[in-house]
């Protein structure tokens, strides 16, 4: 196939120093993982960190008075402070905002929790817009859905262009002085295109919106600045960038979130409780009600550090270097159409594609003859799939632990499906 | 490994030359079966002879090669079969695919060709296609034999229902 890489860059994407540092990916060699949208696999790391804290330092976090309980709640205060950094929240002297990080289950919780109390800060209500675009996955969207239908605001989408864009006119012509909310994804699990979120930060605060922004599929491949994009929200989960399933993290603006009012209650999450009153404890425990996860913040703590030994910017270019590889691959076959931008540099991490009259189930069960794993079906997208005119798509998303010859097994399980449909070519 | 098997020259048979998949004419009940998060949509009409049996079966839609195969090998063994061993045979077959049956010389004995979908039961995600034109049928037999009208409307409200 003709690819517009360079000698150095397809020997960059051949060698593969990374997958010893991923037991599954190390014991089961056989494995082409190209669903890293979906989940990233986990390094070696973050499963020793999650077994050390249960064996040296186990212990309910935040209320006890003795040295295991205070190591567990040093641990989340730690990985409080590194997710912070992570991303960019930062005081003017340059010190992380840990507080402002609150710990969830997952991304879909952090919007959640937005989505429940967003609202009563902003007073939003009949006559009022929220307004996202019509590539969020479900999570960002149902819960939208649900708010205006509990308060009468409209729900108002930002549709994309021919070119998988959301222009600056529609910016101009959808965020309006009703528009009290606007969430919205930084990259699109289906398209894999990367939207200008400090465009779209400056005209919501141009209106006086508040800027939430989805952050699932971008956090895990790109350098992500909350400063430099300038939302006031920001929501990933940890699985998707090697960390443990159930760690979420909602980043947010101090203070809207000491305006906000709990999400859920109970215990942890007070200052002082009455027969009849409860007074809240400060941001960020206000929305962590019960025991958390300290053995998953310590293990995603460990997570980050592995990605910064790395460098998110060699990690963020050779992700580049494997999604232009795969969108030209994809491309190369004349029985599959991409879905979404046919320039590979526009891909953070996914590209959907089309297998002309195969039904992706059919596709994803017949790749995993050949142990190739990807997506297929809704991408729970499923406004944004039918605005493109499909019911269903196949996706392959690459991480940093891919490399050139996942690739090209892939479009061989391709070839194979083709001819197992139409006989051998 | 399971698809190698699933994808043989006989299923991709039932795909590329269906027998049954035309819009039949003089049908005597019909019912319409979706599964809204794959996209399969299936029409399927049934016509009933004098003695009570199906006479001939026959389906429209589209879908993955699993849902259209399953319904052309089902449609294939449903003539000659009363309502209630029809609604038998559609049991038998969801337990197969479920992995509750597995006497494979009871289930070629039963279900002939459409015993090769056995491999299904490997396959958790693709259970809804392959008892798709199964489940259609059963409804609509059983919403028959309750002298329940069955429409479109009424298969895609409880498609609804059922995803609610």
């Amino acid at each position: 196939m003709d690819t517009s890489l360079t000698p150095e860059e397809l020997s960059l994407i051949e060698a593969n120093p990374y997958k010893k540092d991923f037991p599954l990916l190390a014991q089961k060699p056989e494995v082409v993982f190209l669903d890293s949208a979906a989940t990233a696999q986990r390094p070696g790391v973050v499963l020793d960190a999650q077994r050390r804290f249960y064996e040296t330092m186990n212990a309910n976090p935040l209320r006890g008075l003795y040295k295991l309980s205070v190591e567990a709640t040093q641990a989340i205060a730690d990985a409080r402070a590194h997710i912070a950094r992570f991303i960019g929240a930062l005081d003017e002297s340059g010190q992380p905002l840990a507080d402002d990080v609150v710990f969830t289950r997952n991304a879909s919780e952090s919007l959640n929790l937005l989505a429940h109390t967003v609202p009563q800060v902003v007073h939003l209500g009949p006559g009022d817009q929220v307004v996202i675009s019509i590539m969020e996955h479900h999570s960002n969207l149902i819960p939208w859905q649900q708010v205006c239908r509990a308060t009468g605001a409209e729900l108002v989408y930002l549709r994309t262009n021919d070119d998988y864009e959301i222009t600056p006119d529609e910016l101009q012509a959808k965020i309006g002085p009703h528009t009290k909310i606007v969430s919205v994804t930084q990259v699109s699990n289906v398209l894999g295109v990367q939207n200008d979120i400090a465009a779209i930060a400056q005209r919501a605060h141009e209106v006086g919106a508040v800027c939430i922004v989805d952050g699932a599929q971008s956090v895990p491949h790109l350098q992500v600045d909350v400063r430099h994009m300038g939302c006031d929200f920001l929501a990933f989960s940890a699985h998707k960038l090697g960390g443990p399933m159930g760690i979420g993290v909602l980043w947010g603006r101090h203070d809207l979130l000491e305006a906000m009012p709990p999400f859920l209650t109970g215990g942890e999450m007070i200052d002082s409780v009455t027969e009849t009153d409860a007074v809240w404890a400060p941001v960020p425990q206000k929305f962590e009600a019960g025991t958390q996860d300290a053995a998953g913040s310590y293990a995603f703590d460990a997570d980050l550090t592995y990605l910064e030994g790395l460098g998110m910017d060699a990690i963020e270019k050779r992700e580049r270097l494997l999604a232009i590889y795969l969108t030209e691959a994809l491309e190369s076959l004349d029985f599959i159409t991409v879905v979404g931008p046919k320039e590979g540099v526009r891909h953070i991490s996914a590209v959907s594609f089309d297998v002309h009259g195969i039904h992706p189930h059919d596709v994803a069960s017949i790749l995993d003859m050949s142990n190739v794993c990807i997506r297929a079906g809704h991408h729970c997208a499923q406004p944004l799939l039918s605005y493109l005119g499909y019911s269903s798509t196949c996706r392959a998303s690459v991480a940093f632990y891919d490399d050139k010859h996942d690739i090209d097994q892939l479009v061989a399980g391709l070839q194979n499906v083709w001819s197992i449909f139409h006989g051998s070519n | 490994m399971e698809a190698t098997s699933l994808y043989n020259a006989q299923f991709m048979d039932h795909v590329a030359h269906p027998d049954y998949k035309y819009d039949m004419g003089d049908c005597t009940c019909e019912h319409d079966g979706i599964n809204p998060s794959c996209g399969d949509e299936l029409h399927l009409k049934v016509r009933m002879a004098d003695d009570g049996t199906i006479a001939e079966a026959a389906y429209t839609g589209h879908g993955c090669a699993v849902s259209m195969a399953s319904a052309d090998m089902m449609s294939d063994l449903m003539v000659g079969k009363t309502p209630e061993e029809a609604i038998k045979l559609c049991q038998e077959f969801k337990d197969m695919i479920t992995g509750k049956q597995t006497d494979q010389d009871q289930l070629e004995q039963d279900l002939d060709e459409a015993a090769m979908l056995k491999d299904v039961s490997h396959m958790p995600a693709r259970v809804k296609c392959a008892e798709l034109a199964w489940r259609t049928l059963s409804e609509m037999l059983k919403g028959t034999a309750d002298g329940q009208a069955s429409t479109t409307e009424d298969a895609a409200d409880a498609q609804k229902a059922a995803n609610a």
